[in-house]
């Protein structure tokens, strides 16, 4: 049980809806700004955000989320200080927030254990750890059962189909699906995920979000023909970045995200994820 | 087989395994190493580990490399009596005490440091695995100029990632590299140093691996990196027990290396590491043991996770890797491999740091006394071993790593020692 990401995502199927999770970078553009950006994804009709907790040397990320990271610790980000943040407003918030943050950061803010409890203490409904690899995520989902939060794991294209069995099985709320070997950056071109999607389709029933390269709101719509979330991060964040008004450009871009997820997207193949989808 | 030690075979034997057993089938080394990276990377690292296994037991490979090593690189290096280094260290003692000091002459390396041994067996390795690109991370410089050659002479592409506040700092470096063909790339992110140019490297890698290999440059990082560098450096622990056994009649009573990453030390401690030898790693105390004023995560940090393994790193109350400060650029680094904190919490290795003012000393005491001017890394060895060296009995002999000379360091270690007052022109 992952509590309301698995709540989400089964009002999303039953619904025949395919969804836009936005990623931002928390205290970007600056420390005390998390709320009002928070807020400003929920009116524009993402189902759940995530968050990602600066950190000093994330290298799975480009240029932009890396260098988004980079300036919110110049500005004074931490890890305590963004938890603190998004505790001040999840009551005002229906929406699942999730957190991307680095075992490095989640191993010194207690560990497991003590990390989960944080999260879960301050409003977060699932953990994302990029580079935690199967073996050692025992007691990431020990913990986040014990919380009810989810737990995403990463497949990549790399991923050999034994170890997406595995992977998945540990996973709780959604799957991961990285859209491309590489690194978080924006992508031109189109982006075909029935292979990809269908690999991990084939070994389980959970959500399956795709991530990395898709940022355009064509390229959503190419995602959530097959994928149940597509995630945008460095698209959003460069505006973010850019922007004299950050909270105003990011409702705009993700309304316009959503916009292409919409309604095209309830005709499409939920169906084909197999009769047994309401897990709530 | 590339070392004499085996690594997985051993693993369960007996109740006790020997220290030399590590690491475990999962990269750990006790708590430390491990496999910290986005699961893209996992398929690569794995085909890695189960090519290294395979190769390192192929005697054609064994042969090539053992070749490479000594026609190219110049191997065996010579295990030299310092005997004017020890007669200084002796001064004063009285009769019964003041150890031998004997120089292992890794600065006699084609391109002056250790960092050949390794980079050679790594390109060797990723052209038998059919990569025809290599990738590789460095700091002073050393690491990438050892890429570079070894790409040269094996016929392989080159990419070096390198901190921009790095490449200013080391410009002669960047001008050998790109002389023998290698693109280098300024990397601008974060600190503009040594973590970030890793930083770069793994992230190029995660979508290139396919058809690159990433040479990393010391005993960090995911398995099976830390093990293979072990492996490829452990050529100057087993050329050492050769020579001691020749030379003294035995082998060392005392063995001292500096650490930054540390894969000089790694190589030349491994082969003995079962046998009653005291062994002293030597990290870069900086200017002081205040946060941002030094790089010795042994001596002063504590246990994290950076750039994929579990082990001793200099890291804030929330996380974020700290900045790090040494004279040396190869020592400039805020983590350290996973096996060194093994042999730290074992009780295995004896850690301790020199400070920016003892390394420019000791490179002046050695240049002075011996004619050799060493690297400034390795002079933070050399001014541990001298100390050491005097309160041991004169019937003992220690052995210092010399793993690099002082050539690249010459204008910021002379502009650095006349600040000081140690020098003058
Ligand atoms: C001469 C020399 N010694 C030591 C080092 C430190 O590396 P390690 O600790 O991996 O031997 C370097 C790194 O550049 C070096 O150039």
């Amino acid at each position: 049980m992952s509590g309301r990401i698995d709540q989400i995502f089964s009002e999303l199927r039953s619904g025949g809806r395919r969804a836009v999770m936005p990623f931002v970078c928390g205290q970007h553009p600056r420390p005390g700004a998390t709320g009002e950006i928070l807020r400003a994804l929920e009116r524009a009709g993402a189902p759940i955000v995530e968050i990602g907790v600066p950190f000093s040397d994330p290298i799975a990320d480009g240029p932009t989320i890396a260098g988004a990271m980079h300036s919110a610790l110049e500005a004074g980000a931490n890890p305590r200080g963004l938890l603190e943040e998004i505790a001040a407003v999840r009551g005002e918030l229906s929406i699942g927030l999730v957190a991307m943050v680095s075992v490095s950061i989640a191993h010194r803010l207690g560990g497991a254990d003590g990390f989960v409890d944080l999260a879960a203490d301050c409003g977060l409904d699932g953990l994302i750890v990029p580079d935690l690899p199967l073996e050692a995520s025992g007691g990431f989902l020990k913990a986040c059962e014990r919380r009810g939060l989810s737990l995403s794991l990463l497949v990549a294209p790399t991923t050999p189909e034994e170890r997406v069995r595995e992977i998945a099985a540990s996973c709780r709320g959604f799957v991961y699906l990285l859209a491309r070997a590489g690194i978080t950056g924006e992508r031109e071109g189109a982006v075909d995920l029935a292979g990809p999607v269908g690999r991990v389709r084939a070994v389980t029933d959970l959500p399956i979000a795709a991530g990395f390269g898709i940022s355009s709101p064509a390229q959503v719509a190419e995602a959530v023909r097959h994928a149940d979330a597509a995630i945008v991060g460095s698209a959003l964040v460069r505006r973010i970045s850019e922007s004299d008004d950050p909270a105003g450009e990011a409702e705009r871009f993700v309304r316009s995200l959503v916009e292409a997820a919409g309604p095209g997207a309830s005709e499409g193949p939920t169906a084909s994820a197999g009769p047994e989808i309401s897990r709530g | 087989m590339i070392s004499q030690q085996g690594t997985h075979e051993g693993v369960g034997k007996g109740p006790v395994p020997r220290i030399s057993e590590a690491p475990d089938m999962e990269g750990r080394f006790g708590e430390y190493g491990g496999v910290f990276v986005p699961e893209t990377l996992i398929a690569p690292l794995r085909e890695l580990d189960e090519f290294y296994e395979k190769l390192r037991h192929d005697d054609a490979f064994v042969d090539q490399l053992r070749e490479l090593w000594a026609s190219f690189a110049g191997r065996p290096t010579p295990l030299q009596f310092a005997s004017r280094l020890t007669r200084l260290v002796q001064k004063g003692l009285g009769q019964k005490r003041g150890a031998s000091i004997w120089l292992k002459r890794e600065d006699l390396c084609h391109t002056g440091a250790h960092k050949i041994n390794n980079a050679l067996g790594q390109c060797l390795m990723a052209k038998k695995m059919g990569k025809k690109r290599v990738i590789a991370e460095t700091g002073a410089g050393q690491h990438g100029v050892a890429t570079a050659t070894a790409c040269a002479q094996l016929g392989l592409d080159c990419v070096v990632y390198m901190g921009a506040e790095d490449c200013r700092r080391q410009a002669l470096n960047v001008t050998r590299m790109r002389m023998m063909g290698a693109t280098v790339v300024p990397v601008e992110g974060g600190t503009r140093t040594l973590k970030d140019a890793t930083n770069e490297a793994m992230r190029d890698w995660m979508g290139s691996s396919e058809t690159t290999h990433y040479v990393l440059g010391s005993v960090v990082g995911p398995h099976p990196f830390p093990m293979i560098v072990r492996d490829f450096q452990s050529i100057i622990g087993i050329e050492t027990k050769g020579q001691s056994l020749r030379h003294l009649g035995g082998i060392p009573d005392a063995i001292v290396a500096c650490v930054g990453g540390g894969s000089n030390a790694a190589g030349i401690f491994y082969p003995f590491v079962d046998e009653k030898v005291k062994l002293f790693g030597v990290e870069a105390g900086g200017r002081s043991s205040e946060p941002g004023e030094h790089a010795a995560p042994l001596c002063l940090g504590s246990p994290g996770v950076l750039h994929g393994s579990l082990s001793y790193v200099l890291q804030s109350a929330d996380g974020q890797t700290e900045a790090v400060h040494s004279c040396s650029a190869g020592l400039d680094y805020p983590g350290v491999g996973p096996e060194h904190a093994y042999w730290k919490d074992a009780g295995r290795v004896k850690y301790s740091a020199a400070t920016d003012r003892e390394a420019m000393e000791a490179m002046l005491e050695l240049a002075r006394s011996e004619g050799i001017l060493c690297a400034l890394e390795t002079a933070h060895a050399v001014h541990a071993a001298m100390g050491i060296a005097a309160d041991m009995d004169r019937e003992q002999n220690l052995v210092i790593c010399l793993s690099g000379r002082g050539d690249k360091d010459v204008d910021e270690a002379s502009r650095l020692m006349r600040e000081a007052g140690l020098f003058k022109d």
